[in-house]
């Protein structure tokens, strides 16, 4: 038996829709990126759907694929109480996503986090900044899988210690 | 504390007069009532938080009184993983402190880094404040701590006070 809210998705989104899976509960959903904010919108106002709150905000790096990055948002309905997984695939070359934040505004410090952490830039984002790196950090974005461990270079330069008077 | 017990109390036979250094009683003060700074950022936090609770009573040293703001404290416990980000507030936070001013690098985190060998993680502690006691171990546990704190009473009872340490001499006369 198909779940209902796949069912619903596919039919509601033919065009956007990608691909499903269930495993266990779970339910994953997979759409293109240029339907990814009307499927968010649908799942936020759909009295049938009705996710209210967002649980997560995240991003994976596959190196070897075409479309390299995947950007995964977690739903959860405190009414209904089912949850969903969206997700959407990125190329490297044109690394930007519509943000949720309008829809859910809880999803505006997860999207800095992965935009710090891998990169992908979020369209309509209100502060889009690097949330745990500093400001000034130029070495990149540390979770891709091609960043090494160690860092590009930085060490131990700090450049506060020629302010202070030694 | 190396006093020269002169007198005794005609009632009791107590100590009443003691002679000594200026300088060793001003340095018994110093070490008697080292106020350390709350700064826990990891998992050597919860071990010096149980270094100061009734189990261990840190007290016993002169060193349990816990300061929120540097501006009181003479002791700065670096308690855990320091990252990049926050090398600058530490460092900030040291040049509050007021003088005589001592670092107890607590755990290896902060000794030099441990594992986290990454991008983010500062590899020692030492690297951009002057640290007097390295205190090893991942967490170390509160007796090591007292080890260290113990040590660098140690070592304030033999610093100078009204005249220049030392190494500082040595370096004046260079120039």
């Amino acid at each position: 038996m198909m779940n209902q809210l796949i069912q619903r998705l596919q039919e509601s989104f033919s065009s956007g829709f990608v691909g499903a899976t269930e495993w266990r509960g779970d339910v994953a959903v997979t759409v293109t990126r240029d339907r990814l904010h009307d499927v968010a919108q649908f799942l936020h106002d759909d009295p049938g759907m009705d996710f209210d709150y967002i649980v997560h905000v995240s991003s994976v790096d596959w190196p070897d694929d075409e479309e390299r990055f995947e950007v995964v948002w977690e739903f959860y309905s405190i009414r209904k109480r089912h949850r969903i997984r969206l997700k959407t695939r990125v190329p490297e070359s044109d690394c930007i996503v519509d943000s949720l934040t309008d829809l859910w505004k809880g999803a505006e410090f997860m999207e800095r986090e992965v935009f710090d952490m891998m990169g992908i830039r979020f369209h309509n984002h209100p502060d889009l900044r690097r949330i745990l790196m500093p400001d000034d950090y130029t070495e990149g974005f540390p979770l891709r899988k091609d960043f090494p461990l160690r860092g590009k270079g930085w060490r131990d330069t700090f450049d506060f210690l020629d302010e202070v008077p030694r | 504390m190396g006093l020269i017990q002169l007198g005794r109390h005609e009632k009791d036979g107590a100590p009443d007069v003691i002679t000594g250094t200026v300088e060793k009683a001003v340095n018994w003060a110093r070490k008697g009532s080292l106020w350390p700074m709350t700064f826990g950022l990891a998992c050597c936090a919860i071990e010096m938080i149980a270094a100061v609770s009734s189990r261990y009573d840190m007290d016993r040293f002169g060193a349990g009184v816990f300061r929120a703001s540097p501006r009181q404290s003479d002791l700065m416990i670096v308690a855990g993983t320091v990252c990049r980000r926050m090398a600058p507030v530490i460092r900030k936070i040291y040049d509050q402190m007021p003088e005589p001013k001592y670092v107890i690098a607590m755990g290896s985190c902060a000794t030099s880094g441990n594992i986290y060998d990454s991008y983010s993680v500062v590899q020692g502690v030492d690297r951009f404040v002057p640290v007097d006691i390295y205190v090893p171990g991942c967490p170390p546990t509160p007796e090591a701590l007292f080890d260290g704190i113990l040590k660098l009473q140690e070592r304030i009872m033999q610093k100078r006070v009204f005249v220049a340490q030392p190494d500082q001499v040595k370096a004046r006369l260079k120039v």
